[in-house]
């Protein structure tokens, strides 16, 4: 990769927050997403008693909620390139196709990321989970599992670019694919979060699986992401 | 300016069994408004795509000079469509700067300021998003960004669509201006007023193939215009 390539991905990716830091549109409505989604399981699951459940279902329930706050991200984010055809003029200017995917797939992340911290506290709270007892671990798999979710993300949000009803589609389309991201994030999350877990070896093979996932995933948005979204 | 003309050697575009464009070969040249007029579905707009490397031809070839069209002349081309393509939550100012580190350009505070006050934008408050503009606003910030580069052609895909009188008057000036300074300026447009206003080269789209391709330096009478738009389009 040239050093052209990452100065066209940080300029895209930078466009984007900057419109988000003047709008903050996405991060209120991804907020208020994930508030809303950790209030309702919380409460759903009150009843709860076995407290062997307890990691499990607060890993459930970070990664359901991650999962629907990143679609409003992704929607949202590359619904701003639709909007007076700013896409056309994007994709006229010398900026390689691969450079506005990792752009986008860098602003989306950064997106994600930040609302998680906020989901990782609501959870700790509200499901009594031990969310902190390794923090690093924490915080590599929720970077390799949002890295992965928004990987694929992006290609169908480009994709579904000229649909009408895109925001529907994004999820149907995009949760099936993100399974394997899904179930290794949550289940090293749900490791990370159980006091008596024996050790974090099962932490190290998932987020190893979670790497090799997100490797494949990004390889193909870059080789996916011109015809998609030249629409040919 | 350059002196490169723009070659299309037998280009056709078929999208599955539908052929939108047959066999197209035209030449256009610099200092001259080409504009290029037909019914809808005629395949202009799939022949701006073309030109503007957005789509790739089926078959066929775009020659600028000696090179071949492709991404890296990208950096020749400006663009303006019936949308604007510009970010709506930006100032005017921020939009020009986004396209201008996009370009690469050097001096690229002053090349802004410069377009801004060609397009009578100077003036509009620094912060304020283009979501505010009005469709003429939006439409002149849409040719700043066009000629941001000082790209050697210039495509237009039905830029008056929107425009009030007034508004579509001064686009007749800026093309006018463009042609004067020896850009390469396609036009692609239902209005055959405006097009008689502004072309030396007047191009008749029908069913995908060119049923009319006349040079006329001095450029066409609105009358004229009429005619051969007619003649050209009647089933033979």
């Amino acid at each position: 990769m040239t050093g052209s390539f990452w100065r066209y991905t940080l300029l895209i990716a930078g466009k984007d927050l900057r419109i988000e830091g003047k709008s903050r549109e996405v991060l209120y409505t991804m907020g208020f997403s994930a508030a809303l989604v950790v209030l309702v399981f919380s409460f759903a699951l009150s009843n709860a008693t076995d407290p062997a459940q307890g990691p499990i279902t607060a890993a459930g329930v970070l990664w359901a909620a991650t999962l629907f706050t990143g679609t409003v991200a992704l929607a949202r984010v590359l619904d701003r390139e639709r909007e007076n055809e700013a896409i056309r003029a994007l994709l006229l200017s010398p900026a390689p196709r691969a450079a506005i995917y990792a752009g986008k797939l860098l602003a989306v992340s950064l997106l994600m990321l930040a609302v998680e911290v906020v989901l990782v506290v609501l959870v700790g709270l509200l499901f009594s989970a031990e969310v902190f007892a390794h923090p690093g671990w924490l915080a590599l798999v929720l970077l390799l599992g949002t890295l992965g979710f928004a990987a694929t993300g992006v290609v169908f949000s480009a994709a579904l670019l000229r649909s009408r009803s895109r925001e529907a589609l994004l999820g149907a389309l995009l949760f099936p694919i993100a399974i394997p991201v899904l179930l290794a994030a949550s289940r090293a999350t749900a490791c990370m979060f159980d006091p008596l877990a024996p050790d974090l070896e099962p932490v190290a093979f998932w987020v190893r699986f979670l790497l090799a996932t997100d490797v494949i995933y990004i390889l193909l948005g870059l080789w996916v992401f011109e015809p998609v979204v030249s629409g040919e | 300016m350059s002196e490169r003309h723009l070659r299309v050697a037998q280009v056709s575009k078929n999208y599955g069994r539908q052929r939108a464009l047959v066999d197209v070969s035209l030449e256009f040249a610099p200092g001259r408004v080409a504009t290029i007029v037909g019914p809808n579905g005629a395949g202009k707009t799939t022949l701006l795509g073309i030109l503007s490397t957005l789509v790739r031809p089926t078959a066929g070839e775009i020659r600028l000079g000696d090179e071949p069209l492709g991404h890296p002349a990208r950096q020749t081309i400006g663009y303006v469509g019936h949308e604007p393509g510009i970010y709506p939550d930006l100032s005017a100012r921020q939009n020009l700067r986004l396209f201008a580190a996009l370009y690469a350009l050097s001096s690229a505070e002053e090349r802004i300021s410069t377009m801004l006050e060609r397009v009578d934008l100077a003036d509009v408050r620094g912060d304020l998003p283009a979501r505010a503009f009005s469709r003429g606003m939006l439409q002149r910030l849409a040719l700043a960004r066009a000629l941001l580069h000082e790209p050697e052609i210039l495509l237009f895909d039905e830029p008056s669509s929107a425009l009030d009188p007034a508004g579509v008057r001064w686009l007749v000036g800026e093309l006018r201006r463009e042609r004067e300074a020896g850009r390469l300026v396609i036009l692609v447009t239902h209005d055959l007023e405006a097009a008689s206003a502004v072309a030396g080269h007047l191009v008749v789209i029908r069913r995908g193939r060119v049923a009319l391709d006349r040079a006329q330096p001095a450029g066409f009478p609105a009358a004229q215009v009429r005619a051969l738009y007619e003649e050209a389009l009647r089933d033979r």
